[in-house]
């Protein structure tokens, strides 16, 4: 009897194996009981006293049968109603009473409600936990704001893909003639139908995840949160109200919002990322500042729609990608109508008239060698010079959590967590493990790392870039196949012949096993996202050549 | 031009005549390698052949189809198979595509047609050019070309047949079949011959099909059927029993589903019994519908038959060299290694029996049989997991087993089932149906769960399974898929996502991000 004060008590026949059987044939399950106690199993065939206590099992229970389980002194029952007790929560429940959390109101506050903050948040209500988020989307300096779900949805991948697809379609009312359609030359595209019908879209995911949440019985706050002391937390609604919530368990995904570069009249005058997919006109004449993976989407498709688009860059184009890849993906921007200016910065821009959209003038220096003057008209000027962390003004100091001075991000251990072990965090903050040293490289630890981008070309890649191969294995070790193409389709469209292009990028030696693929054309993200999966299945050069039959077309290393 | 050539050939009539002389005195052929046969398989074995520095030489010849259609080299694929059917299918996407477009902003004034006379020039000018890529090809390989019906007249002897009935006698070492299939017309049928086409003839009509009766459920007719109600053409599809015989039913019965809501019609379980010609030009069709038991009759433009494909054995004369073939299927029977009965003569692509109609793996099968034979290697083709796609007008694409056929091997017991209807998000803001939009993973069930077959319906079939084919063939788990990190927001991403088992009887429609 003094056994059924302990938390959990298995009894078992005396075969291990069972134990481990029972424990892991459900993968959370086992998370779920490590995380939770320490199981004591108790076999009765090597207790000397076995048989007995056996007998007085059959008489507790009424069950001869081992697994025999016990919670706290509460018979569970054996293997099927463990499972059961387990699956309809009475389990955690009976494990988790003995706890003392009560003293906090909530087991999990999530610190905003994106793409991992609402994931994160669903789990642990799965698994019974009291949990909170908090999402407050603070407006941009133009006003704009949005609902739930962070950028992915609201001022990113979502509304990017889609104004992309309405680009492609612009590029598909070209091919179609070619094709055999006809209608009316004249084919224009209005800027506010597309506008309303992506938001009307986005809303309905808001709607979504309001609806899903409610249905897991998590708590939604529209408010602001700020540590305020340890596991306390300050939330603040657009009205200016104050609430206080405490938690045992925190976790940050605040995310990132776009940077503003601190010159005269960005933030006054100049867009991003944050307003560009909800803008009520269309932006017309548009210089686009940066060269992210953002600002040449953005620029892609603006183009696509009609505008007439600048893109103003520093340096390099996507600095991070594969630079062969970067510049095919400019060099098919340009000859698509978009025009670069290179080795330029804006130093102010200032507004000549108001309007929807209005007139700025942007005036912007050289970078580099001569200091040149540039001054430009334009309709719309988007800014897209990189993202910073929203990690400052939300109390970390208050208890203790270190962030990075220099770009606000969080660093973290293997397990998502922060210096203060209840604090976590998740998503776009994290620290980036990008700055990689070869042996790293070497260890396969960038394999599973994806770029993608919808630019008017899209360009999907799974694994190192060809400068990182060469950094981690040495050039003398790898062999990088080639090969432009022309996509069946593009043939009676008649488009650009030797534009679409795929490398992939092999260890010779190691089986020639593919650890770069990296491809240009249109459907880059469907075809990537399978080799993704064969390259983590070891795709090697062989099977690659057997299967689709890339030629290589160049057998040395550039 | 046209008499040079035609003194060439006489010339070539010549050079062959002395070399069965050269031959008989010698004992050595002309060629080590001779392809009878300049589709994808016939040309990839003779490019790859020459690669190795041996002296081949291919024949092609294109027997004009019952409507009098002919065309270049390069065999079915190329010339009225896989390039012009995408190429229209891609004619009817576009179509789609100014549909969605208005959603997205775009002002198209109505009305918009279709005029097939613009298409059809634009396909087949582009076929033509890969015709003439292909002599270009083999002339810089230095691969001889013979336009030249072959039949054997001994085991390393071809008597090649000109059209205009010129003969000449080639001889090689070794000798590989590669000419094809051709489309069947049903044999019982009045005026099927005379009145019907088929997929030879339809990618090369000058004008529009108009009103058009497809008769078959194989993928050619559901293929051709759903590019033709693209581009808005009233289109009937008469099948007798199930559609796509041998691929997963499931993803069959969805795929004729979006056909329906497509605006293709069917008349199913039906079977036509004669085709007559009006004074109206009309072609009058008569059928029975076996589940009424009544008979039925519609006019239409065009009668397509698409009831199969069958080998063109007759004219080879294999029976005086001994190279068998089976007898139901008329095809020829190989070995692993593609060797016929007779040793030195082998065989690849559609012509041989037992392995896929697919312009990849002939092409692949070639490249390896001409390694073998001149390469020194020993490796032989994998017919196993091959990805396919069907060009419907909602793609299909699949690689490995149908669930079917995986409960046939394991039984129901030892398989899991994963799968899922999703939405592409393209299809929100165009206002797109996406009840068909359905995936389908088949693993064994045992604690690896080795993936045994995926299946997808959606855009771009093709594009997103071929690399999940290639995990597969390195022998791809579930939880291996499930680790793969999805890329965001494509259609292939829900494939690492799939997480509802058949068993369960939980919902599969996925929601949210």
């Amino acid at each position: 009897t003094t056994l059924m004060k302990e938390k959990l008590v298995v009894f078992l026949a005396g075969l291990q194996y069972i134990a481990v059987q029972i424990i892991n044939t459900s993968g959370c399950f086992k998370s779920f009981l490590l995380a939770n106690c320490s199981i004591m199993y108790l076999f009765l065939l090597f207790l000397a006293d076995g048989p007995s206590i056996q007998q007085v099992l059959v008489e507790l229970t009424n069950q001869r049968t081992v697994p025999n389980v016990f919670v706290n002194g509460t018979h569970i029952g054996g293997c099927d109603a463990t499972y059961q007790a387990y699956h309809d929560g009475s389990l955690q429940k009976l494990l988790g009473d003995s706890k003392d959390a009560e003293t906090y109101d909530y087991d999990l506050i999530i610190i905003g409600g994106g793409s991992g903050g609402l994931a994160c948040s669903k789990e642990a209500a799965g698994f019974g936990k009291k949990v909170l988020v908090l999402d407050y989307v603070v407006p941009t300096p133009l006003g704009t704001s949005w609902g739930l779900g962070g950028t992915c949805v609201n001022v990113g991948c979502i509304p990017k893909k889609l104004m992309h697809q309405a680009a492609l379609l612009g590029q598909a009312l070209q091919d179609s003639r070619k094709y055999g359609w006809q209608y009316e030359e004249q084919v224009k595209h209005n800027w506010e139908t597309m506008v309303e019908a992506i938001q009307n879209y986005i809303g309905s995911l808001n709607w979504g995840y309001r609806v899903s949440l409610r249905e897991k019985s998590v708590t939604y706050l529209n408010s602001y949160g700020e540590f305020v002391e340890p596991h306390k937390i300050k939330a603040t609604n657009r009205k200016g109200q104050v609430t206080y919530h405490t938690a045992e368990t925190f976790v940050l995904a605040t995310g990132e919002r776009p940077r503003y570069p601190g010159i005269p009249g960005d933030k006054e005058y100049c867009i991003t990322s944050d307003d560009l997919f909800s803008l009520p006109y269309c932006p017309g004449k548009t210089l686009v500042v940066g060269a992210s993976y953002v600002a040449l989407e953005c620029a892609g498709f603006l183009a696509g729609l009609g505008m007439d688009v600048t893109v103003m860059v520093r340096s390099i184009l996507l600095r991070g990608f594969d630079q062969e890849m970067a510049e095919r993906i400019g060099a098919y921007m340009e000859t698509h109508g978009v025009k670069f200016i290179k080795k330029f910065v804006p130093v102010q821009v200032e507004q000549l008239e108001e309007g929807m959209p209005g007139r700025l003038k942007v005036t912007a220096k050289s970078t580099g060698g001569e200091p040149e003057i540039f001054e430009e008209e334009y309709n719309t000027v988007l800014l897209a010079i990189g993202r910073d962390a929203c990690t400052r003004n939300i109390g970390l100091e208050t208890i203790g959590v270190k962030i990075n001075e220099k770009n606000g991000k969080v660093p973290v251990n293997d397990e998502e967590q922060t210096n203060v072990p209840y604090v976590y965090a998740i998503g776009d903050i994290l620290e980036g493990k990008l700055e990689l040293t070869p042996v790293a490289i070497q260890a396969g630890k960038l394999l599973s790392k994806y770029e993608f981008l919808f630019t008017p070309l899209e360009y999907g890649s799974c694994g190192l870039s060809e400068e990182k191969a060469i950094e981690g294995y040495g050039k003398q070790n790898l062999e990088v196949y080639h090969s432009l193409f022309w996509p069946l389709e593009w043939t009676v469209a008649g488009r650009d012949n030797n534009t679409c292009y795929g490398k992939i990028i092999c260890n010779k030696h190691d089986n020639n096993r593919v650890i770069g693929f990296h491809v240009l054309g249109p459907n880059a993200g469907e075809v990537t996202q399978g080799f993704a999966a064969a390259i983590k299945c070891g795709l090697t050069k062989e099977l690659l050549d057997e299967t689709i039959g890339i030629h290589p077309t160049c057998a040395e290393v550039r | 031009m046209a008499t040079l050539w035609r003194r060439r050939e006489r010339l070539l009539g010549v050079s062959g005549r002395l070399c069965r002389t050269v031959r008989a005195l010698s004992g050595k052929n002309e060629y080590d390698l001779l392809v009878i046969g300049g589709g994808s398989g016939g040309l990839a074995c003779a490019k790859e052949a020459a690669q190795f520095g041996r002296k081949v030489a291919v024949l092609d010849y294109v027997e004009p189809s019952p409507q009098g259609t002919k065309w270049g080299l390069g065999g079915t694929c190329v010339n009225v198979g896989c390039i012009p059917k995408k190429l229209m299918h891609q004619a009817a996407l576009l179509g789609s595509a100014l549909k969605d477009a208005q959603h997205y902003g775009w002002n198209i004034a109505q009305p918009v047609h279709h005029t097939w006379s613009v298409m059809a020039q634009a396909v087949q000018n582009y076929v033509k050019s890969l015709n003439w890529g292909h002599r270009v090809q083999l002339q810089d390989k230095k691969v001889k070309y013979f336009n030249m019906k072959g039949s054997f007249s001994d085991p390393h002897t071809i008597r090649g047949l000109t059209k205009g009935g010129k003969e000449t006698i080639v001889t090689a070492e070794n000798i590989v079949i590669a000419t094809g299939g051709r489309p069947k017309y049903p044999t019982h049928i009045a005026g099927a011959l005379a009145y019907g086409i088929t997929s030879d003839d339809l990618f090369w009509l000058k004008e529009s099909p108009g009103k058009t009766l497809v008769v078959g459920a194989s993928y050619v007719s559901l293929e051709c059927a759903g590019f033709l109600t693209g581009i808005g053409l009233d289109t009937t599809v008469m099948m007798r029993s199930i559609p796509l015989r041998g691929f997963d039913q499931q993803m069959a019965s969805l795929v004729t589903e979006h056909m329906e809501c497509y605006g293709t019609k069917f008349l199913k379980r039906c079977f036509p019994t004669k085709v007559e010609k009006l004074e109206s030009n009309k072609l009058q069709v008569t059928w029975k519908n076996t589940d009424l038991g009544t008979e039925e009759t519609d006019c239409f433009d065009t009668v397509m038959w698409a009831v199969g494909r069958a080998p063109d054995v007759k004219t080879l004369n294999l029976d005086a060299v001994g190279v068998k073939t089976n007898s139901e299927t008329g095809k020829i029977i190989v070995d692993a290694s593609e060797a016929t009965s007779v040793p030195h003569i082998y065989a690849i692509g559609d012509i041989t029996e037992g392995r896929p109609e697919l312009t990849p793996t002939a092409i692949a099968a070639g490249k390896l049989l001409a390694r073998r034979l001149f390469g020194q290697s020993s490796e032989l083709m994998d017919y196993d997991n091959v990805p396919t796609t069907v060009f419907t007008p909602l793609e299909y694409g699949c690689v490995g087993l149908s669930e079917e056929a995986a409960v046939q091997c394991y039984g129901s017991d030892n398989i899991e089932v994963y799968h899922a209807y999703y939405k592409p998000l393209e299809f929100t803001v165009a206002e797109r149906d996406a009840t068909q939009c359905y995936i389908k993973m088949v693993c064994l069930r045992e604690r690896e769960q080795r993936i045994l077959g995926l299946h997808f319906i959606g855009p771009n079939a093709g594009e997103v399974i071929q690399g999940f084919a290639l995990g597969i063939k390195c022998g791809a788990t579930y939880p291996q898929l499930m680790k793969t990190v999805g890329i965001h927001p494509t259609c292939a991403e829900e494939i690492t996502k799939l997480h509802i088992t058949k068993r369960s009887g939980l919902d599969a429609t996925v929601t949210g991000c």
